[in-house]
């Protein structure tokens, strides 16, 4: 067992260490798609619930982009690659 | 007339003779376009890390604009990180397009006038090819916006164009029949 020191710096943040942001997921709109197949990708491809993957398309819709993921660069890569393989419109990028 | 039905975990469809044929051979140009522009894999003996990793795809978008939009630039404004990607993952991209638009193919020539019964894995590979061709088709045909189908509904009988349209509008009900059946 150990008593608390009594006196403590503060610590101090620096900037430079903080993580770097994380990198999101973007679909983007497409007029070929069809809304109830990218709400199907979504549920299937990422296991969300079906009402978080219908929000998600019609943001997709309506805004013409949603972030339907985010992580690291290279789990976002790897979300891009397979939004092509069922052929949605994806991009990586900083948040 | 397509029928599709549910069975458990399967999804039965069936084709009326000629539009088995339509789709096998929208199938068989997708195939084709897909193998069309890709440089050769590199070997062992002459770039042995590329072909050990995998990285010796094309660096550049496709010249197509059907292979473009199947193939999009992973990063919006960086096409040095979208050439790098693409390095990686664009062979194995087209290798899983192929592999989907061939599965159907396969189903549709050896059923001839039967029922197909599509396991869960193969309901998927079916929703890919046909949204593939849906991609290749909108493409071709110039849909780019949403508001653009009041026009396209309304298509005179004698343009052109209506008889593409009718095959993505087709493979539109298909896919969406499919989807209603697996759930």
């Amino acid at each position: 067992m150990t008593t608390a020191p009594s006196e403590l710096d503060s610590p101090e943040v620096d900037e430079a260490i903080e993580l770097s942001p994380p990198w999101v997921t973007i679909v983007w709109n497409d007029p070929v798609n069809l809304m109830d197949y990218v709400t199907f990708v979504f549920q299937t491809y990422f296991g969300y619930s079906k009402a978080k993957s219908e929000k998600l398309m019609m943001q997709v819709h309506e805004e013409g982009k949603s972030a339907v993921s985010n992580g690291n660069r290279e789990a976002m890569e790897r979300d891009v690659e397979a939004m092509h393989s069922y052929g949605l419109w994806a991009t990586c990028e900083k948040s | 007339m397509t029928r599709f039905r549910k069975r458990r975990k399967l999804v039965a469809v069936s084709f009326a003779e000629h539009e088995a044929e339509i789709l096998a051979n929208l199938l068989r140009n997708l195939v084709e376009l897909l193998y069309d522009g890709l440089p050769p894999r590199a070997t062992e003996s002459s770039d042995p890390l590329a072909a050990l990793l995998d990285s010796d795809g094309p660096t550049s978008p496709p010249e197509d604009i059907v292979l473009q939009r199947l193939l999009p630039d992973a990063y919006g404004s960086d096409d040095l990180a979208s050439a790098e990607f693409r390095r990686f993952t664009e062979r194995g991209l087209r290798d899983g397009k192929i592999t989907d638009a061939k599965r159907v193919l396969s189903a549709l020539e050896s059923a001839g006038a039967d029922e197909i019964a599509l396991e869960p894995d193969e309901q998927l590979s079916w929703l890919r090819a046909l949204n593939d061709l849906r991609l290749a088709i909108g493409t071709r045909l110039g849909i780019e916006d949403d508001n653009d189908y009041a026009t396209w509904e309304k298509l005179p009988e004698d343009d052109p164009r209506r008889l593409t349209y009718d095959l993505y509008d087709w493979l539109g009900y298909l896919q969406s029949a499919l989807l209603h059946n697996m759930r």
